[in-house]
C-alpha cells in the first residue's frame, strides 16, 4: 500500500527482525497497529475519492449496502452469489476503489479462514453425496476410537456446493462491508447510524471511542516500542506475558485517568450530557435511484430464486 | 470468536439481536444512572482500551500466541453493565469502521463476546475472590480463572449458534446454506482453540494486569469494590451460576436431540414436498446423524466427548487454581 499517509513510522521496527521470544511478540502486536493505524487513514482516504457510492448521501449509502448484505445472506444458489460478488466488483471500481486491493482485501484475509473452515465439508466422510473426484482407495473401511472412514475417500458434488456456498457468501458479505468501510468518511457514516434511531448519546460515545483508538493505540505503540529497545538477549515467555500484563494495566490506568481529563474539558466546553450535531444531509435524486436500484436488484433476485 | 456475516442465517441474526437488546437498554440505563454525564468519555477510551487490548499478541507456552477479548477484565474494573457497553462499542467500531467481524452479526457476537463475556466473567470472579483482600494474591487467580471460564463459556454459545445452522437452515436439496458444521463437529473444533490457546491468553491477560494494578494502581482495583457497591447482589450471584452451570448441558441436550429427530420432517413439511436431491440424502438425515458427525461419531457421542473434556478442563483447572490459591493465601497471611 504504497499510497498511504501516515502510519509508516510505526512499521519501521517490524522490519529489522529481533532475536528471542518476546520481541517476536511484541513485533507482531507492533505490525498489527501499525496496519490498523495505515488502514484506516487509508480508508478515509478512498472515502473522498469522488466516486458512485461516495457521492451518494451517508445515510442512503449504509442502508443500501446493509440491505445488500441482507439479500447477499438471503440468497440461496451459487449463481446468485457470484451475481452478488459481480455487483460489489462493478460498485468498487465505480467508487474508484483500486481493484486489486479490493479483492485481495476480501479473499487475501478472511476468506482463507472461511477456506480452511469450509475444507473438509466437500470430502465424502463429511458430506456423504455423489462423489466427484475419487482420491483413495482404502481397501477397506477404517476405523478408530470414534473416528472411521469409509473405503474410499472422495470430493462429493454436494460438499463441494457446500463448501463453495458458505465461501462465497462470507466473500460477498465482506466485500460489501468493505465497500461501506472505504466509501464512507467516518464521521458521516456515524452521523448516519442514526437513521436507525441509535440513541445519540451511544453514536456519540461511538465518535469518541474511534477518536480515542487511535490514542490509546499510539500509546500502546509507543510504550511496547520503548520497552523493546531497553530489551536485551531474549526473554522468557513467563517475563514477557507479565510485561504485557504491566503494559496493559498501565494501558488501563492511562485510559481510566484519560477519561477523567477528557470529562473536565467536555464540561467546561458546555457538556450538560446530550449531544448536538449538525445534521445537514439532503437526499437527492441520484440518491432515490441507488436505493431503487438497490431494492430492485435484491427483490428481484430473492424473489427469482424462490420461483 | 468473531463471527463474520455469512455464517449465521438472517433469523439467527436477528434473534440474537433480540437477545442481546435487553441487556444494552438495561445497561445503558444502569450506567447512565451511575455515571450520568461522566459515563460517556468513561466508556468511549475504556471501549478504545477494549479494541487496544485485543491487538496485543499474548506469547503462550509452547510457542503460540493468541489475543486476549478483555471482556473479564472490564467487568471486574468497572463492573459488568459497563463492560457490556464497552465491549459492544468494541465490536461496532470493528464491523463498521474497520470492516473485520459481521455487521449483523454484531448481536450475536455481543451476546456471545460481550454480554456472556461481563457477567459471567464478573460472576466468578466474585464466587472465586471471596472477600479477599484487594492485594490478595487469591484474587489474581480469580482473575484469570474467571477470565478463562468466561471466554471458553462465549466460544460455547458461538459454536452452538454455528453447530445450530446446519440443523436449521438447508437448502431445499439439504445442503447447509450458511455454517456447514453441525454441533458434534463445530463445539470441539472451536472448543479446543480456546480450551488450550485463547483461553490461556484471556486468563494471563486478565490476571496479570490485576497483578499489575495490585502494585501499581490500587484505587483502580476499588471502582466496583463487592464489598463497596454491590454486596446485596452476593447471594443471587451464586444461583445464576449454579443455574448457568445446569443450564449448559441442558440447553445442549435440549437443542440436540429433538432436532435431529424432526428436522427430515420439518423440512418436508415446510416445502410440502420431497426434493429431488432429499432421496439421495434420506440416508444421511435418518442415519443416525452421520452427515453431520464424522461418520460413526453420533450426535450424542459428540456431546458426550466435548462435555466431558469441557468439564474436565474446568474441574481440573479449578483444582489446580485451588491448590495454588490455598498455597497463596498461607504465605499471605503466614
Amino acid at each position: 500500500m504504497a499510497n498511504t499517509a501516515g502510519g509508516e513510522w510505526a512499521l519501521a521496527p517490524v522490519k529489522k527482525a529481533g532475536r528471542g521470544t518476546g520481541s517476536r511478540f511484541v513485533e507482531g502486536t507492533l505490525a498489527g497497529i501499525a496496519r490498523t493505524i495505515q488502514d484506516a487513514v487509508f480508508y478515509e482516504e478512498l472515502a473522498q475519492r469522488p466516486g458512485l457510492l461516495q457521492n451518494l448521501d451517508p445515510r442512503v449509502r449504509l442502508v443500501g449496502l446493509l440491505a445488500l448484505i441482507l439479500a447477499v445472506s438471503l440468497a440461496q444458489h451459487i449463481p446468485t452469489l457470484i451475481v452478488f460478488y459481480l455487483v460489489a466488483l462493478a460498485l468498487a471500481l465505480l467508487s474508484r476503489i483500486p481493484a486489486g486491493f479490493f479483492v485481495k482485501r476480501v479473499w487475501l484475509f478472511m476468506p482463507f479462514f472461511t477456506g480452511v473452515v469450509a475444507l473438509p465439508v466437500i470430502f465424502n466422510f463429511v458430506t456423504p453425496g455423489r462423489p466427484v473426484v475419487r482420491l483413495l482407495d482404502l481397501g477397506s473401511p477404517w476405523s478408530f476410537a470414534f473416528l472411521s472412514l469409509p473405503r474410499e475417500i472422495a470430493l462429493t458434488e454436494q460438499g463441494l456446493k457446500t463448501a463453495l456456498t458458505l465461501i462465497l457468501r462470507v466473500g460477498d458479505s465482506v466485500s460489501l462491508a468493505v465497500l461501506l468501510v472505504t466509501t464512507s468518511r467516518w464521521a458521516h457514516l456515524l452521523k448516519a447510524l442514526r437513521v436507525f434511531r441509535v440513541p445519540q448519546v451511544f453514536v456519540l460515545i461511538l465518535a469518541m471511542t474511534y477518536r480515542y483508538v487511535f490514542v490509546l493505540l499510539q500509546i500502546t505503540s509507543a510504550m511496547l516500542l520503548a520497552r523493546k529497545s531497553r530489551t536485551m538477549g531474549h526473554l522468557r515467555g513467563a517475563d514477557h506475558r507479565r510485561g504485557l500484563g504491566a503494559s496493559g494495566g498501565t494501558l488501563l490506568a492511562k485510559s481510566y485517568h484519560l477519561s477523567d481529563e477528557i470529562y473536565s474539558a467536555m464540561l467546561s466546553r458546555g457538556f450538560a450530557g446530550e449531544a448536538r450535531v449538525m445534521d445537514d444531509f439532503r437526499v437527492s435524486g441520484r440518491d432515490w435511484l441507488w436505493l431503487l436500484a438497490v431494492a430492485c436488484l435484491s427483490g428481484f433476485i430473492i424473489v427469482l430464486e424462490r420461483l | 470468536m468473531h463471527i463474520p456475516d455469512g455464517y449465521l442465517s438472517p433469523a439467527t441474526s436477528a434473534v440474537m439481536y433480540g437477545v442481546a437488546a435487553p441487556f444494552w437498554y438495561l445497561a445503558g440505563k444502569r450506567v447512565h444512572r451511575s455515571l450520568t454525564g461522566k459515563m460517556v468519555p468513561l466508556l468511549s477510551v475504556l471501549s478504545a482500551f477494549a479494541f487496544t487490548i485485543q491487538m496485543l499478541n499474548v506469547p503462550l507456552p509452547g510457542g503460540t500466541s493468541g489475543h486476549a477479548v478483555g471482556a473479564t477484565l472490564m467487568a471486574i474494573i468497572l463492573g459488568p453493565w459497563a463492560a457490556v457497553l464497552g465491549i459492544t462499542v468494541a465490536l461496532v467500531i470493528q464491523a463498521f469502521f474497520f470492516g473485520d467481524g459481521g455487521i449483523w452479526a454484531i448481536g450475536a457476537n455481543a451476546f456471545n463476546i460481550a454480554i456472556v463475556g461481563s457477567f459471567l466473567g464478573y460472576g466468578v470472579y466474585r464466587l472465586a475472590a471471596g472477600n479477599a483482600l484487594a492485594t490478595s494474591r487469591r484474587r489474581v487467580v480469580a482473575a484469570a480463572l474467571s477470565g478463562y471460564v468466561a471466554l471458553n463459556v462465549s466460544a460455547l454459545f458461538t459454536a452452538v449458534e454455528l453447530g445450530l445452522q446446519p440443523l436449521l437452515f438447508r437448502a431445499a436439496d439439504g445442503s447447509p446454506l450458511y455454517g456447514p458444521y453441525g454441533l458434534a463437529q463445530a463445539i470441539p473444533a472451536i472448543m479446543t482453540g480456546h480450551l488450550f490457546v485463547a483461553g490461556l491468553a484471556e486468563a494471563a491477560i486478565t490476571g496479570l494486569v490485576i497483578a499489575y494494578l495490585q502494585k501499581a494502581n490500587e484505587p483502580l482495583l476499588r471502582l466496583s469494590d463487592p464489598r463497596g457497591i454491590a454486596a446485596r447482589s452476593y447471594r443471587w450471584l451464586w444461583l445464576g451460576l449454579a443455574a448457568v452451570v445446569l443450564l449448559t448441558p441442558l440447553g445442549l441436550i435440549a437443542a440436540g436431540t429433538p432436532w435431529g429427530e424432526w428436522k427430515p420432517a420439518e423440512i418436508q413439511a415446510s416445502l410440502g414436498f420431497l426434493p429431488e436431491g432429499m432421496g439421495a440424502l434420506q440416508t444421511a438425515w435418518n442415519a443416525p446423524l452421520s452427515g453431520y458427525g464424522l461418520a460413526g461419531l453420533g450426535l450424542t457421542a459428540g456431546y458426550l466427548i466435548s462435555g466431558v473434556l469441557g468439564v474436565a478442563a474446568i474441574v481440573l483447572s479449578t483444582l489446580l487454581f485451588g491448590r495454588w490459591l490455598a498455597r497463596g493465601e498461607t504465605k499471605n497471611h503466614g
